[in-house]
């Protein structure tokens, strides 16, 4: 039981997307950045966008440093946000809130939900939750208010 | 694994195992293995019986009332006083205040000693080791009073550099700020070296003894320290009460903490006068039942022979630390000579947080993360770190959980 809890937690999946991160580094034309960081742990992470117009994720990377789930989950979000528009990551995000807090996630689209199953099984983790949600909400975070964060870093 | 345990022949650590209910509970169907006492102990059977018959039979404010009750509860509560005077072996009750913790104690050294003292331009001098608890007090006094603070650096194996320290201490330095014991790296600093280092620059010293009290037998008059802080629940006592023990001679120029009652002598509407030591820094109702908790925390901790204590632990830190040897994706940090039971690491490809869990679904509690260091950390060049942390009731089979835990991690992880 506890076994197969951390087996669901630990899948090859995330350990294979925490050792080998999808666009992973930094975004040189990036229009938005944002750098998250959990003080508990001192895992950061800072996320690039490229937004074309309303709001399409045309171009997404990461770059931090953290423990396997936030890694993985940072690795997945980017993958997984990559040419969606402002109104789908949002749905995306919600979806995926939901599922790593055990709650209903069946508005996502299905194959959303496929991929993103995996991540699940943190939901049987609740001190780690945030360790998976620290991604997401630092991409949230770029968008809302991260265009001044690129103007002021390239002055 | 099946190791021996072999048991100082003073200290039965079953026997005192007896005494914490706690530890015979399970995690996850596991037993638990409790290895996070450098953060807060678990509290023997006698703290809280005593905690409740107080309450129940004796219980009222203190200093306040003429009434049976009043009286009673005023007794114990400067009983306690005393027996921390004894703990800590300090000259005098009144050099014994009671606070809310460690952290409390520390701030009340900022607020109520340095600040009034602090020009532009003064300095304190720091250790890179300390807690958060022993850093940012004085990171205030550098916002709001522009004092300048000055870190002395660890060897690569966490010792102090004495040296260093007596060097970092100059005209400018109005206060050295140190740790006793390391709750990271259980470096035990040579604290009687410093103060007689600092005093002789006319500088006094405070030491963070919130880990070191609870594995050294402390003797501030021995020691010469000026100011030491103590919190409550790393001594198997509850949470919310520490003490802050300030040498005689400072008390009669520290400025009054919070204001309240308790703490004055006479309040008109246009002037005010404050009570002596220590009714001056305890504002307010303190927390009555849980100092009598500390009290009867450190009877029981002085009920043993502590210098057994002191060898059983140094034996499981030992024992740990020959365990972890075989594992080569696996760091030590922090190996200095007479460390205490504390055993911090990092472990290549594997997280801290990711290791806690793991351990944690085996029964084993372990801290991860910067455990409020994080200038320590970033002199070891690390993020976070894992840290057990031994108490007097763990045993060699805990170790065993670890490593066993560990292994298990690796393979899941790596």
């Amino acid at each position: 039981m506890t076994d197969h809890a951390l087996r669901e937690l630990y899948q090859e999946v995330i350990l294979d997307h925490s050792r080998h991160p999808r666009h992973y580094g930094i975004l040189d034309q990036a229009s938005h950045k944002a750098e998250g960081y959990n003080p508990l742990c001192g895992d950061k992470v800072t996320v690039y966008l490229k937004l074309g117009a309303d709001g399409l994720v045309s171009e997404i990377k990461f770059e931090g440093k953290g423990c396997a789930i936030s890694q993985a989950s940072a690795s997945m979000m980017v993958e997984m946000l990559k040419g969606r528009t402002a109104a789908e990551a949002d749905k995306l995000m919600q979806g995926f809130l939901h599922l790593v807090k055990g709650e209903d996630a069946s508005d996502l689209p299905e194959d959303d939900r496929e991929r993103l199953e995996v991540m699940g099984g943190i939901s049987e983790f609740p001190m780690r939750v945030k360790c998976a949600t620290l991604a997401w909400h630092t991409y949230k975070n770029a968008v809302e208010e991260g265009k001044n964060a690129v103007e002021e870093g390239a002055t | 694994m099946n190791a021996p345990q072999r048991i100082a022949a003073s200290f039965n650590v079953e026997k005192a195992r007896a005494d914490f209910e706690i530890l015979s509970r399970t995690v996850y169907g596991k037993p638990l293995v409790y290895l996070d006492s450098g953060a807060s102990a678990q509290k023997p059977r006698v703290v809280l019986d005593t905690m409740r018959d107080f309450a129940q039979s004796e219980y009222a404010n203190v200093h306040r009332g003429v009434h049976f009750l009043s009286a009673a509860a005023t007794d114990r509560y400067e009983a306690a006083r005393r027996t921390v005077q004894k703990f800590l072996h300090a000259a005098h009750e009144e050099e014994i205040i009671f606070t809310k913790g460690g952290t409390e104690a520390i701030n009340l050294v900022s607020y109520s000693y340095l600040a009034p003292l602090t020009q532009p331009g003064d300095e304190i001098v720091l250790s890179v080791m300390e807690h958060h608890s022993n850093i940012v007090p004085w990171h205030f006094l550098r916002e709001r009073a522009g004092a300048v603070l000055k870190w002395v650096d660890v060897g690569d194996d966490g010792s102090l550099d004495i040296e260093a320290l007596d060097a970092a201490i100059t005209k400018k330095t109005k206060l050295v700020a140190v740790t006793h014991m390391s709750n990271v790296l259980g470096t035990v600093t040579p604290l009687k070296e410093i103060v007689a280092r600092a005093h002789a620059k006319g500088v006094p010293v405070l030491a963070d003894g919130c880990q070191g009290a609870v594995h050294e037998i402390v003797d501030v008059q021995a020691l010469d320290v000026d100011f030491y802080a103590v919190t409550g629940h790393k001594l198997y006592g509850p949470t919310g009460i520490g003490t802050l023990y300030a040498k005689r001679a400072h008390l009669k120029t520290m400025r009054p903490f919070n204001g309240g009652g308790e703490m004055i002598r006479e309040v008109m509407k246009d002037r005010i006068s404050y009570a002596d030591a220590p009714a001056r820094f305890e504002a307010g109702t303190p927390p009555i039942i849980e100092t009598v908790g500390l009290a009867t925390a450190l009877d029981y901790l002085s009920g043993f022979d502590r210098a057994a204590v002191a060898a059983h632990e140094h034996d499981l830190l030992t024992y740990a630390r020959e365990q972890v040897r075989q594992f080569n994706w696996l760091r030590v940090i922090g190996d200095a000579p007479g460390k205490g039971a504390i055993l911090s690491f990092e472990a290549d490809g594997m997280h801290a947080h990711d290791l806690a869990t793991i351990l944690d679904r085996e029964g084993v509690a372990v801290r991860a993360g910067h455990h409020c260091a994080q200038v320590l950390m970033e002199r070891f060049g690390v993020a976070s770190t894992s840290r057990a942390s031994f108490a007097l009731y763990n045993t060699r089979a805990d170790v065993d959980a670890l490593v066993a835990g560990l292994a298990k991690a690796r393979g899941i992880l790596a």
